[in-house]
């Protein structure tokens, strides 16, 4: 770790040193007089290479793992069927109902309280906040949710942001049925988008566009507003910014942790005992996720309300962001891997390919200094 | 969903195995499809140099682009064949042949000094100078016998990597 080459002062910014987690065979620092094989000898290179074709943290953060089928057998197979008959025969078509009858009753009370009630007072913002809470607890219940909370609840004050773990959308719906948190999310199209628009922004609600380059600094004023509002609703950030596949982290933007306030860790661990949660947005919409959960058994999981952290003297905030990520992943028996959620629609950095050149150019060049 | 045809069969499985000279077991050939398929997203029976770049670990490798020379466009069979020489089954000396096929990107058997050059370039980017790279390079070749205007074949990289060996090798994860 030492041996990363002279100019610390280039260590980006923006991420902690992967260097920390990469292999270190490469990085391995020869003596001795430079001979021709030292040059020729580019296995070290092609071994890390090779070792990343077969196998790699970062694809495996974003697996689905489909559960082992059961239904094998001459036995358990009418069984099976049995089950298929009722979650959607039965079950689905009952919650289906659920939602709908949560729906008319959220509008019938929702829309009148929006428009009729004149201005910005606390009573209707009691109300609307009062609202979202019951349809998140009609959402949960119309994919049978057995969700178990431990810890203190979030209180409402200010100078305090809420982080956690991030495996689908669903995550912000469990934790919204029990805190009206106002939240950080990506602008979605169709369906989701109307009602990110309409219901959400009532919680108070901060928009960000991944594809954009200036929108991280809009995005960190409009946070840092928020926080310091008092009235507002406490505000929930997903730092991995994407989704992942509730076995790994990936690594926390540091936006939420540079705010000079308090920081609660939320740790959100799915039970796949039923359904596997993780919403993998390369290989399904969102809709036909919350199908899929709508027509299993039920969708099982822990929260896990954690310890308000604050930034200690001397520590950076990605720092801070990695020690998080660390009580959460440990709280909810996560592995944490060094990629930046974001390569999932990216390449990354050259800096980092750099980084491996300079140590091997230096090294070569300080080795033929010695005679 | 784009997902690639059925599993693989025993025959398959056999006719892979014989392709790659045996460098892998049975099981291993079955965890080498899995990846293959999980990397393949587009499910067009072959991996695109873009399905592999997304994979930030490869994506970073200062021979990224040399190896994906080698590597885009190949069905499983010769993925497999790819990497039999990161096998602990392979011998020493087809390690060496394939170290020589990295640098012979022309495929007429020599390597020359300019082929050096171009890996030793990708080696080290912008933090050596063109002209201290050939400089190097001259000086390492002079003092092993050979000289810059010399073409190594295998034999040579056999005679400069083969004692004492090189360690290459990746172990496939067997579930």
């Amino acid at each position: 770790m030492e041996e990363l080459g002279s100019p610390t002062a280039e260590i980006d910014p923006d991420r902690p040193n992967i260097e920390d987690y990469l292999p270190r065979e490469s990085i391995q620092e020869p003596n001795g007089k430079l001979h021709l094989r030292d040059l020729l000898d580019i296995s070290p290179a092609l071994t890390e290479a090779a070792g990343a074709i077969i196998d790699d943290s970062f694809t495996r953060c974003f697996k689905s793992n489909p559960p082992e089928p059961w239904n094998w057998n001459v036995y358990l197979f009418p069984l099976w069927c049995l089950g298929v008959v009722v979650r959607y025969g039965i079950l689905f078509p009952v919650r289906v109902a659920i939602l709908a009858v949560g729906w008319i009753a959220f509008f019938s009370a929702f829309l009148p309280v929006h428009f009729l009630m004149s201005g910005d007072n606390k009573f209707k913002r009691k109300i609307e906040r009062k609202l979202v809470e019951m349809m998140c607890s009609v959402f949960v219940a119309s994919w049978t949710g057995v969700v178990k909370y431990h810890g203190p609840r979030p209180s409402m004050r200010p100078q305090q942001v809420f982080v956690a773990n991030h495996t689908s959308m669903i995550d912000f719906i469990i934790l919204e049925q029990m805190t009206a948190f106002a939240v950080i999310m990506q602008k979605h199209p169709g369906w989701v988008g109307f009602i990110q628009k309409t219901i959400l922004e009532s919680v108070g609600c901060i928009w960000f566009n991944r594809t954009e380059a200036k929108d991280r600094e809009i995005v960190t004023r409009k946070i840092r507003g928020h926080v310091h509002g008092a009235d507002n609703n406490p505000l929930l950030i997903f730092p991995e910014g994407t989704c992942v596949n509730n076995h790994y982290t990936v690594m926390f933007k540091k936006g939420a942790f540079e705010l000079g306030c308090a920081v609660c860790p939320v740790a959100i661990k799915y039970n796949k005992i039923f359904v596997d949660a993780f919403w993998n947005s390369r290989k399904q919409s969102f809709t036909m996720h919350l199908a899929q959960l709508m027509t299993s058994w039920a969708v099982v999981c822990d929260v896990w309300y954690l310890e308000p952290q604050f930034l200690r003297p001397g520590e950076s905030p990605i720092e801070f962001a990695e020690r998080v990520r660390e009580i959460i992943s440990v709280r909810a028996g996560l592995k944490m891997v060094p990629w930046d959620g974001y390569l999932k629609y990216s390449r990354p950095s050259p800096k980092h390919t750099e980084r491996k050149q300079q140590i091997f150019a230096e090294s070569v060049l300080r080795r033929l200094e010695e005679e | 969903m784009g997902n690639t045809s059925s599993m693989l069969t025993q025959y398959d499985i056999e006719e892979v195995q014989e392709h790659c000279n045996h460098a892998f077991s049975q099981q291993e050939i079955v965890s080498l499809y899995k990846r293959f398929c999980q990397l393949d997203r587009s499910g067009g029976g072959f991996i695109s140099a873009d399905e592999f770049l997304s994979v930030p670990e490869f994506a970073v490798n200062p021979l990224s682009q040399r190896l994906l020379r080698m590597v885009d466009g190949l069905n499983f069979k010769e993925f497999v064949a790819f990497l039999s020489a990161f096998s602990s089954r392979t011998s020493l000396q087809q390690k060496i042949e394939f170290i020589f096929k990295v640098y012979d990107s022309d495929c007429n058997g020599k390597v020359t000094f300019d082929d050096v050059l171009d890996i030793l370039r990708d080696l080290t980017g912008s933090f050596m100078t063109e002209q201290q790279r050939e400089k190097v390079l001259t000086y390492v070749l002079e003092e092993a016998g050979y000289t810059k205007g010399s073409l190594l074949d295998t034999n040579d990289f056999t005679k400069v990597l083969g004692n004492p060996g090189l360690k290459m090798e990746v172990e496939v994860p067997v579930d």
